[in-house]
Formats: structure tokens, C-alpha cells, sequence
């Protein structure tokens, strides 16, 4: 038996292909910056904020955790409408993704503020610096860079999980090979590609925040 | 030499009848010391008697239960998160740890403080950082980040980082205890500069040599109290009470 | 319309929750036996293993565990196997869970101190009698906190098998919702069933993980 594979049909689509790359791309940055935007305040509330504050993060991120994505997603783009809250699907998407993302993301970045010594925070207190500016420049930056390894890891890992977006017509790659694939019925060569474009995506950006993280979120 | 003070020189520090527990420890059991302008307080003592937190209570870093602390005549409100900040800008610190921030650069170190807290412009704050590393004997290491410098260049980064607040007072908690003994001498040097200088110091130190020879005055503590005071002569002369001789003939073997 | 009360709807749920609890096991239990023959090819002292096994782990963990059902579900199907869902499912989610097991537990195995093999090989053991008696056995006792959390991942990934029309909780929430019109209260009972599989679990692992390192302190 031989299985003729046709790549080509698949790749004369490629400005589709390429509208899906961007789309993912986009929605994981938007995602990230948010992201991690959300989870160094959840991470301080959890480890310096007031109890009730401290108990509702602490609540938040084991939801998120002890769910899967594609019911976050869901709930957000099918159940949220019925609470009169309707989201287009990139809106939908990027919720979730960042609401997901940030989850993980407070639980990584409060062990890197929990590894802070003591000395530390003593020192900037005896430079008179405010609690804020100590958090945000002597505790933050060593602490991000503790764990940033950790959280590229988790940035890849909810970039891969965008594809599940597709499911609700957001036209990110996977999205694009469901189209493709239904124009060529080369379904089989569609997902491979996609998948192809997706592990290259993964080894691009783990490379590029190897390199931003370095220079433009914790200092060298 | 040891530091001369005018007696009329204005008083500094004010700490009368501090009490300080841990729980249901008392570790400072009464502790009344008035240090004036230009004076250079070593605190010596057996490791326990209460000298580090002594220290951290003067700049707040501990609470205390019972008793006044002035600096500069103002009270020390802990409570009070703005007045606390205003009475650190009059006190420096420096670690028996370092403790440089690990992340930044030896001049991004001394300058954290003066553009964060004292909004210096940063050309400013640069040229200070500059000129205080200098003075230090660190100027070509501005760049540097701490983990490439020796411990007794670490100590000194932090020197010039506490002097770049221009406090009043420096306290120092065995500030070369951690140390390899031939880098003591390049930090001692250091704050014997400062002393003569005219800063005020209060340190606690197990230099003893180094004591008698910078001191104005000497404080021996013991057990939670300030056991024994006075000039280094009187204190490593002639000790008084049998617990300082007991503790300065502990050193000698 | 059919009125549906709020127990007809967890009582579906759950109906369907036991597959997303079969499938788990399927792709916990394959998962591990493939990981296993994965993680000895791997400390085998054999270069070209551990290239082919970096490649493995690399390939499963650089891509969507979506993109490696789908490409389960219709490769099968491309090579003339008509299967059932259950096949796919099953086959690429052990696929995703070796890949993610082995790689757990060779970083247990490169967590053991150098010194462990120095002393172990001075002792002239076999490369053998050292996994067997010196590593393998301390290698164990850390890999066993990370290997139950990740349990929690395989659960929530079975989720994705809905995709492929596998029907689980989250494909019955799916079809109720529709027939419902209930979809906040449905998908918000689906989550609910998922975090009393999952919260469980990651309580117990974060316990094994803690009283581990009370242990080693
Ligand atoms: N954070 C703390 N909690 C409880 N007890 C403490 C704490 N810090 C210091 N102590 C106790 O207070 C006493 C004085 O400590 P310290 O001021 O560090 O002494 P010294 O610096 O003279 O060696 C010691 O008995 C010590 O055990
Ligand atoms: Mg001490």
C-alpha cells in the first residue's frame, strides 16, 4: 500500500499559513505582556497583600490550574454571553490565554520573590527606599531572572495551547490548517505543516525571550 | 587617633530605656546611650548580648516595646512609614552580609538609592557615585557586577552605597566578620577615613585593636544591658567589672 | 424546549466524566510503560539514544498535544486503519505522556550527585549495580511528587480529545450546551468536575513534594 503525500497543495496556501503564524504570535505576546503583567501583582498579593486578597489570588490560580484550557476558553466565549458579557473570539481568546497564563505565572514568579534573602529587603529599607520601590527594584528583578527559564517554558507551553483558540474561529495556525485543509482535503499534509511551523515557532521564541529577558525585563 | 568630640557637639543618636523582646525574650533590658556628632561608638560583646539588634533598632529595621530613640531630635515613629523613610535618609547601614543587590552594577548599586529616594538627577547621582567609589578605592569598578568583586570590595561598594544617602550616623554590624582576614585591613582603612573625616559611627566590631585605636567611646554590653562605658582606655586599661575582664582576656587566648 | 434541571445535567456530566477517567488511565498507564523504554534508551551509554530520545521529547513538547491528535486521528485513518477514537485518543496522549514522564524522570536521574556515581563506580559496581542499587532507587523517591502532579496534566489534556469527537466531559458539555441552552451553568459544572478530578491530585503531590523535602533537609 503507498500513501502519496502532497505538500505543495498545502503550502501554495501559505499567505493563510502566514496570517495564522501572525495571529499566534499576536495572541501570545498580547498574552504575555498581560500576562505577566497580572501574575507579578497576583504574586505579590499572594506573598504581601492583605488575607482576603491574598485567600482570592490563592483561589483564582488553583481554578485555572485544576482546569483545562478548552473549558476556560469555552466558558469564556459560550458561557460568559449567557451572563450578558459577549466576546468576539479574539477577545475571547486572549482572556482566556491571559487569565491562563497569568495563573501559572503568579505561582512561578511567588517562588522567585520567596528566595529573596532577607539581607536583601534590609538594605534597601536602610536606604530609605519606599516598600514599593524595594519590590520593584531590588525583590522583582532578581527574582524574575531566578525564574525566568521557568516561565519561558510556560510562555511556550500557553502559545502551543492557542491552537485549541481555532476551535472557536480564531484564525490563528491551527485555525488556518482546519481551513486548508478543507479547500485541498490534504488533511493529513495540512497538520503536518502546521505542526512542522508550530515546533519551529516553539524554538523562535524560546530563543527570542532567552534574549529579551536578559536585557529588557530583569537587567544583565 | 582616637575621635576627640566637643562635649557641646549636638546629640545624634538618643536611645533612653529601650526594651526589645522576641516573643517572650527580653534581649535589650534597659539600654540608655546618647552618641553626639563626630563620635565613633564601638559596641563590643559577647556574641548574644543584644548588639545587632541594638543596632537594627536605631534604624527601625526592629520594633522595640518600651522606651524613646531619637535621631536628629526626631522620635522614631514606626508606625509612621513616611517618617520612618525620612529618619533612614539620616542613617546608613552596612552588612556584615554585603548585601549588594545581585542584579545591578556596583555604580547602579550606589546609585538605586539617591535617583529612587532623593529624585537626584542621574548625571548627579553618577558623578557622586563616581566620586564616593573613588574615595573608596574602587573607581575603576563601576562596571563591575558584585559577584566579580572579593568580599572586601563588596564592603566597600556597600560603603559607598550607604554614603551616598549622606546620612548622619552609620551604623555598621561586624562589618569584616565575613571576611577572609587579609581583606579586613582594606575596610577598616576605609572607615578610619570616614572617622576622621568627622562621620558619626556606631559599630560593633570584634576588632579590638581597631577599636581602641578609632574609638571615641567604647560600650561593652552584656546580656541585653550596656555593662561598661567609656573612652578605650578605660575600658581596655582598665576594665571594671569582672564580665568585660573575663570577656577581654577570652580574646587573648 | 426540554426542561433540564441542574441535576440532569451534572448526571450527564458525569456519566461522561468516567471516560475522561478511563482515558487518563489509558494514557497515565501507556504513557509510563513507553516513558520507561524511553528513559532506559536514554541513560543506555549510547550517544546516538540520547539524541533520537532529545528529539522525541523535544518533538512532543514543541508542539500542541491538539496538533499531535488530529495528526493521530487522520494519519491513522490516511493509512487505510479505520479506528475507532478510542485508538487515537489513546494513542497519541500516551505518546504526549511518555514523552513528558521520561523527560521528568531523567532530570530525577541527573539530580543525584555526582558523587553518587564516583563512589559507586570506585566500589567497581557494574553499570547495572549502579542503576539498579545506587541510582535508580534515589531517582525514584524524587520522581515520585512530580509524577503524580503531572497526572493533573494528562486529565486536562484528555480534555482536547473532545476535538477528535471523542466523547468525554468536556465533548458532553459541549453537546448538553447545546441542547440546553444553559452554557454558562454547563461549562462552569464541567470546570467544576474537572477541578474535583484535578485539586485533589495537585494537593497530594505538593504534600509528597513537601514531605520530601522535610526529608532531605
Ligand atoms: N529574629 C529573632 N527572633 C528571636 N530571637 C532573636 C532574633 N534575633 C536575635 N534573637 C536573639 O536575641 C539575642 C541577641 O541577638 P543579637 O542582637 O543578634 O546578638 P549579637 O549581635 O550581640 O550577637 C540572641 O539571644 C538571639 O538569639
Ligand atoms: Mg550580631
Amino acid at each position: 500500500m503507498t500513501v502519496q503525500l502532497d505538500f505543495m497543495a498545502v503550502l501554495r496556501d501559505w499567505p493563510m499559513l502566514v496570517t495564522g503564524v501572525v495571529w499566534t504570535l499576536g495572541l501570545t505576546a498580547v498574552a504575555v505582556v498581560l500576562g505577566l503583567l497580572v501574575a507579578v501583582f497576583c504574586a505579590w498579593a499572594r506573598a504581601n497583600g492583605p488575607r482576603w486578597l491574598a485567600f482570592v489570588v490563592g483561589a483564582y490560580v488553583e481554578l485555572i490550574r485544576n482546569t483545562p484550557f478548552i473549558v476556560q476558553l469555552f466558558f469564556v466565549f459560550f458561557g460568559l454571553p449567557a451572563a450578558g458579557v459577549r466576546l468576539s473570539p479574539v477577545t475571547a481568546s486572549l482572556l482566556a490565554l491571559t487569565l491562563n497564563l497569568a495563573a501559572y505565572g503568579t505561582e512561578i514568579i511567588r517562588a522567585g520573590l520567596e528566595a529573596t534573602p532577607r539581607g536583601q529587603i534590609e538594605a534597601g529599607l536602610s536606604l530609605a527606599m519606599s516598600r514599593v520601590q524595594i519590590f520593584t527594584h531590588v525583590i522583582l528583578p532578581p527574582a524574575l531572572k531566578k525564574v525566568w527559564p521557568a516561565l519561558v517554558s510556560q510562555i511556550i507551553i500557553v502559545m502551543l495551547g492557542s491552537a485549541v483558540c481555532g476551535q472557536i474561529a480564531t484564525r490563528e495556525l491551527s485555525y488556518a490548517a482546519n481551513v486548508i485543509s478543507a479547500s485541498t482535503f490534504r488533511t493529513f499534509e495540512s497538520y503536518i505543516v502546521a505542526t512542522a511551523i508550530y515546533l519551529g515557532l516553539a524554538w523562535a521564541v524560546r530563543r527570542a525571550l532567552n534574549w529579551v529577558g536578559p536585557r529588557f525585563i530583569f537587567g544583565r | 587617633m582616637p575621635s576627640v568630640v566637643e562635649a557641646s557637639a549636638p546629640v545624634i543618636v538618643d536611645i533612653a530605656g529601650l526594651h526589645k523582646s522576641y516573643g517572650d525574650v527580653e534581649v535589650l533590658k534597659g539600654i540608655d546611650l546618647r552618641v553626639q556628632k563626630g563620635e565613633v561608638v564601638c559596641i563590643i560583646g559577647k556574641s548574644g548580648s543584644g548588639k545587632s539588634t541594638l543596632l537594627r533598632c536605631i534604624n527601625g529595621l526592629e520594633v522595640f516595646q518600651d522606651g524613646g530613640l531619637t535621631v536628629d531630635g526626631r522620635p522614631l515613629l514606626h508606625d509612621n512609614a513616611a517618617a520612618m523613610r525620612d529618619l533612614r535618609q539620616r542613617v546608613g547601614m552596612i552588612f556584615q552580609s554585603f548585601n549588594l543587590f545581585p542584579h545591578l552594577t556596583v555604580g547602579a548599586n550606589v546609585m538605586l538609592a539617591p535617583t529612587l529616594v532623593k529624585k537626584s538627577a542621574r548625571p548627579d547621582a553618577a558623578a557622586q557615585a563616581h566620586r564616593l567609589l573613588d574615595r573608596v578605592g574602587l573607581a575603576d569598578k563601576f562596571d563591575a557586577m558584585p559577584d566579580q568583586l572579593s568580599g572586601g570590595q563588596q564592603q566597600r561598594v556597600a560603603i559607598a552605597r550607604a554614603l551616598a544617602m549622606e546620612p548622619a550616623v552609620m551604623l555598621c554590624d561586624e562589618i569584616t566578620s565575613a571576611l577572609d582576614p587579609e581583606l579586613v585591613g582594606e575596610v577598616l582603612r576605609v572607615v578610619e577615613g570616614l572617622a576622621n573625616e568627622g562621620m558619626t559611627l556606631i559599630m560593633v566590631t570584634h576588632e579590638m585593636a581597631f577599636a581602641r585605636k578609632v574609638s571615641s567611646r567604647v560600650v561593652f554590653m552584656h546580656q541585653g544591658r550596656v555593662h561598661e562605658i567609656g573612652t578605650p582606655d578605660e575600658l581596655f586599661g582598665a576594665p571594671k567589672t569582672p564580665e568585660l575582664q573575663q570577656f577581654l582576656s577570652s580574646l587573648h587566648n | 424546549m426540554v426542561d433540564f434541571t441542574l441535576w440532569d445535567i451534572l448526571r450527564n456530566l458525569l456519566l461522561a466524566a468516567r471516560w475522561t477517567v478511563v482515558l487518563s488511565l489509558i494514557a497515565f498507564a501507556g504513557g509510563g510503560i513507553v516513558g520507561l523504554v524511553l528513559l532506559s534508551l536514554r541513560l543506555w551509554r549510547e550517544r546516538s539514544f540520547a539524541r533520537l530520545f532529545n528529539g522525541y521529547v523535544g518533538l512532543f513538547q514543541g508542539t500542541p498535544l491538539l496538533m499531535q491528535l488530529f495528526l493521530s486521528y487522520f494519519g491513522l485513518r490516511l493509512f487505510g486503519i479505520e479506528v475507532s477514537v478510542w485508538v487515537s485518543a489513546g494513542l497519541a496522549l500516551t505518546l504526549y505522556t511518555s514523552a513528558f514522564l521520561a523527560e521528568i524522570w531523567r532530570g530525577c536521574v541527573a539530580a543525584i550527585p555526582k558523587g553518587q556515581w564516583e563512589a559507586s563506580t570506585s566500589l567497581a559496581l557494574s553499570f547495572y549495580e549502579q542503576m539498579r542499587y545506587v541510582i535508580l532507587p534515589q531517582a525514584l523517591r524524587i520522581a515520585i511528587p512530580p509524577t503524580v502532579g503531572f497526572a493533573v496534566q494528562v486529565i486536562k489534556g484528555t480534555a482536547l480529545a473532545s476535538v477528535i469527537g471523542f466523547v468525554e466531559l468536556t465533548r458532553a458539555g459541549n453537546m448538553i450546551a447545546n441542547v440546553t441552552y444553559a452554557p454558562f451553568t454547563v461549562f462552569a459544572l464541567v470546570g467544576m468536575c474537572y477541578f474535583i478530578l484535578c485539586y485533589p491530585i495537585s494537593l497530594y503531590a505538593r504534600f509528597l513534594e513537601r514531605k520530601m523535602n522535610a526529608v532531605r533537609r
